[in-house]
């Protein structure tokens, strides 16, 4: 009874464009003087590719261990697929790709970790890996433990992808690789998203991936500062160059030929969402966004 | 492909897309690559893709056919024209038009410079 009903619900999630994770009233810290998360209330949709950003210690890692089980939040709940997932079930677990920062791999060539851990996700490609590893040039006789960082980061990003999972969560995916490999990295990530997945990426490195993420969330000061579509903020923002500043500007950082400005889109212009300008618009003037994104 | 800075993303990928059936890469009612390949091609989401086709669409200069994918519009190249003037017109001409004004350079120049640009990158 329970694989069935366990089933349904995949094939619900699986074929349908509804909240994929429904985050409500999450209260979360590593101890209870320090909360990291009040009230945090958010949903994320299959379909897309979220950036998510915040300053060091904003607790982007932490966001993405809750819905991964791997943290256990205080109070409120968390629903991912259906599943609640500090419960750790197989059927939710097999349909979640994590690409941690640091991670740990053992000394082992990569088909016998292939071999160990394939098994754990129903829908392993194995054709599909190889193309994976390929495309990153690694080769696949190697041993684990003497790669060098960006390939082993490489090594677990097709991993996870092979899995072929729902959720792929990943936390600065590009940390650590070289310039060819960010390009790859991006082309991949163009490739893989489909209507049944869920894509979420941590990243400080907005330039390396700011034309793949579709919906930025912010955190800042234990919640969600701003969750937007990148076609809703540059509706209701501009983003350019100006000579002088006047009142219209929210925020403007100055530039070598004048300054990079942020202000409401009053013309209906289309501009080009300039992400670290809006990290720190919003970070300086949470206030005046506030009411444009509600 | 290298983006500029300022104009948003979709809209360079219409330009592009609008580009290659001005010079005849993407022939009339010849297939374009399809969202996904496009994305990949240009490293960006798919959806922002499938916001310059749905643009184009409605400009008829590519059109869906369902099932199969999306095809350069027999009129596309007429479209385009119309489109791409419109836009230059309205975003690039002023900013030329200033530097004219700017710099005081007469017209006459101008129309020689154009003449020999022409016959230097079109062979006309």
């Amino acid at each position: 009874m329970e694989v069935i009903r366990i089933q349904h619900i995949l094939v619900y999630y699986l074929t349908n464009t509804v909240s994929m994770i429904k985050i409500n009233n999450l209260n979360f810290g590593y101890s209870k003087h320090k909360p990291l998360f009040k009230n945090m209330n958010m949903q994320l949709s299959n379909g897309h590719i979220y950036g998510l950003l915040g300053k060091n210690g904003a607790g982007k890692s932490s966001l993405l261990k809750n819905l991964a089980g791997l943290v256990y939040a205080q109070s409120g709940t968390l629903d991912v697929m259906g599943f609640n997932p500090v419960k750790r079930q197989p059927a939710l677990l097999e349909q979640i790709c994590f690409i941690p920062e640091e991670f740990y791999l053992p000394s082992v060539k990569i088909d016998s970790y292939v071999k160990a851990n394939a098994p754990f996700y129903k829908n392993f490609n194995h054709t599909y890996f190889s193309q994976l590893l390929k495309e990153f040039d690694i080769p696949a006789s190697n041993k684990l433990v003497n790669m060098s960082y960006g390939q082993k980061k490489k090594f677990i990003i097709a991993f996870g992808l092979a899995t072929q999972a729902k959720l792929v969560i990943m936390d600065e995916p590009t940390n650590g690789l070289d310039i060819p490999s960010k390009a790859q990295f991006r082309k991949i990530m163009a490739s893989v998203l489909t209507d049944d997945r869920c894509i979420i990426i941590s990243t400080h490195q907005v330039r390396d991936l700011d034309n793949l993420i579709d919906t930025v969330i912010m955190l800042d000061e234990h919640d969600v500062a701003l969750k937007a579509s990148v076609d809703e903020i540059t509706q209701k923002l501009t983003f350019k160059k100006v000579k002088e500043l006047d009142e219209s500007i929210i925020y403007a950082e100055a530039s070598l030929s004048g300054y990079n400005a942020v202000m409401p889109n009053y013309h209906n212009e289309d501009s080009k969402l300039d992400m670290e300008l809006l990290f720190n618009a919003i970070l300086a003037e949470k206030i005046k966004f506030k009411p444009l994104f509600n | 492909m290298e983006f500029r800075d300022n104009k948003a993303i979709y809209l360079q990928i219409a330009d592009y897309v609008c580009e290659h059936i001005l010079l005849g890469k993407w022939k009339a009612e010849e297939k374009v690559p399809s969202v996904r390949e496009l994305a990949v091609e240009m490293e960006v989401n798919p959806n922002t893709v499938m916001r310059t086709y749905e643009l184009l669409q409605n400009k008829n200069i590519i059109n869906n056919k369902r099932g199969i994918g999306f095809f350069v519009d027999e009129s596309a190249i007429e479209n385009v024209k119309g489109y791409r003037k419109v836009q230059f017109i309205d975003d690039e001409l002023p900013v030329v038009f200033r530097n004219i004004y700017l710099l005081n350079i007469g017209f006459d120049e101008l129309k020689a410079k154009y003449e020999t640009f022409v016959k230097e990158n079109f062979n006309v």
